[in-house]
């Protein structure tokens, strides 16, 4: 493998490439962000409890929508992405409408991340101290208000690393999607090296362009976060004993000092 | 009628019986303090009045209405305030929001209206210069004192109290009891969990000793603490007396 070759290719065929980073990334970012919404909602009513006085059949229906969600969450999880693209692509094409491969493609890429984000999310929930959701009720807030305004704000924050995480994840696992065909990245390359009968070096360049999004994305995810964490500034504090405990010690030192 | 009455309260966590057959009444106006050795259940009774946890056995009457039958039980938290030992700040909104969010949320009152009431009431617990301060930099005494003037936006008709001054700092325990004291002197109906005893000997029109799941004794400060009755009142008294 020589540098130059690969630079000549990266060159002559930068059109294809650019046409296969642009399907990537709008696949990726269109698809991270469906499924956050989507995590959202799954994740977020997951995690919501029943009141303790709700009716019986609100409780079945929430039982219900927990199982549900749980298959959900598993199957996409349990099973590989290029498997679910192949299967819901065909599914869909031969017995329902022709739809578009890119909606197909965005529309799996949302639904495989979305079981991945409704974990994420959940995780994010339960993170939140429970004082937090005490303290709303008891102000009167309901459960939904107590998620929307005061836990929802807080977990989102707590998992934002994850959910960046999953953009990046994503940028390069949208590469199995070539499977249905669609010109993103991977496709992309697979045909220069078809032309160009050139494997290694073809391949090279494709992933040093997967290597330089993810990076540039990585950056950009820390550069936010760190402002997001800025606008909180905390002060480092020691955790307090109980008072009882610190007046006895604070005696031990007063005799200390006569 | 009592405000508030409890009678025959049974709550069990899975084996676990926390209390067991308690009861006891509060007046309108009365500032009643429960104490009681840690694990008597003093906190599970406080908190199954906010229906924070539902009782197994028995009833609570609160203005004369079963708090158990309620189809609405947001409504009626509004009317009970509740300030915890850990404060329970809302960490993603600065002090002003923290106080306003339920008043705009669940009373529906306009943002003017809302935002007025805040700054009137933590102008009442002395932090009105601390409005758009966030509560990871405030110290605890002022975390604790921005969660009773959050509750006071909701103009309560009682103001439940779990150890509000147990996660602090000796020298900040003193700024949340002062607060706590104008309270009780302003009339407003409030039920304190407190290891303080100081504070329970000065403000409480009531004081109820609490061991093992049941009221041992209840009584004026100065029944209980210069003329206990029962013997393991007196005990838990010589213990923390003899401490402090």
């Amino acid at each position: 493998m020589s540098l130059i070759k690969c630079w000549e290719i990266f060159i002559k065929f930068l059109p294809s490439f650019l046409l296969g980073v642009r399907t990537t990334l709008l696949v990726a970012l269109i698809g991270t962000i469906c499924g956050l919404l989507l995590g959202l909602l799954v994740g977020g009513l997951k995690a919501m409890k029943t009141d303790v006085n709700a009716p019986f059949a609100v409780k079945l229906i929430k039982k219900a929508y927990d199982l549900l969600a749980t298959v959900y969450i598993e199957v996409f999880r349990g099973t590989p992405m290029m498997v679910q693209a192949v299967f819901i692509y065909y599914l869909v094409y031969s017995n329902i409408f022709k739809w578009d491969k890119l909606v197909a493609a965005l529309f799996i890429l949302s639904i495989n991340t979305g079981a991945y984000m409704s974990e994420i999310i959940r995780g994010g929930i339960q993170s939140v101290d429970k004082g937090q959701t005490e303290a709303a009720r008891a102000l009167g807030l309901s459960n939904w208000q107590t998620m929307m305004n005061v836990i929802l704000p807080q977990a989102i924050k707590n998992c934002f690393p994850a959910i960046g995480n999953e953009f990046v994840v994503n940028i390069k696992d949208s590469s199995v999607l070539m499977i249905i065909s669609i010109t993103e990245l991977m496709f992309q390359s697979k045909s220069v090296a078809g032309t160009t009968y050139r494997f290694t070096e073809t391949y090279f360049v494709t992933a040093c362009i997967y290597l330089f999004m993810t990076t540039i994305t990585s950056i950009i995810l820390r550069m936010i976060e760190k402002k997001m964490n800025n606008a909180n500034i905390s002060i480092p504090q020691s955790q307090t004993v109980p008072a009882v405990m610190n007046l006895s010690t604070q005696k031990e030192v007063e005799h200390v000092a006569d | 009628m009592s405000l508030i009455s409890i009678r025959n309260v049974s709550k069990s966590f899975d084996k676990l019986e926390v209390l067991k057959g308690i009861s006891f009444d509060v007046e309108e106006g009365e500032v009643v303090c429960l104490i009681g050795p840690s694990g008597s259940g003093k906190s599970t009774l406080l908190r199954c009045i906010n229906m924070l946890e539902t009782i197994d056995d028995g009833e609570i009457e609160v203005m004369g209405e079963n708090i158990h039958h309620l189809r609405d039980i947001n409504h009626y938290r509004q009317r009970v305030g509740m300030v915890f030992q850990q404060f329970n700040l809302f960490n993603n909104m600065n002090t002003l929001d923290n106080c306003m969010l339920a008043q705009l949320k669940v009373l529906k009152r306009n943002k003017e209206e809302a935002k007025r009431i805040a700054i009137e009431n933590l102008n009442k617990v002395g932090l009105g210069d601390f409005i758009y301060a966030l509560p990871s930099t405030l110290s605890g005494g002022q975390k604790q004192r921005v969660a009773i003037a959050r509750a006071l936006c909701m103009d309560p008709e009682i103001l439940l109290f779990d150890e509000p001054t147990s996660a602090l700092d000796p020298e900040m325990v003193g700024e949340v009891l002062n607060v706590m004291k104008q309270l009780a002197k302003a009339g407003l109906t409030m039920m304190v969990v407190t290891h303080e005893m100081g504070f329970a000997k000065d403000v409480a029109s009531k004081v109820v000793f609490m061991d093992d799941g049941v009221v041992c004794e209840e009584g004026t400060p100065e029944e209980i603490f210069n003329h206990p009755k029962s013997d393991r009142t007196k005990t838990f008294l010589s213990r923390v007396i003899n401490r402090n």
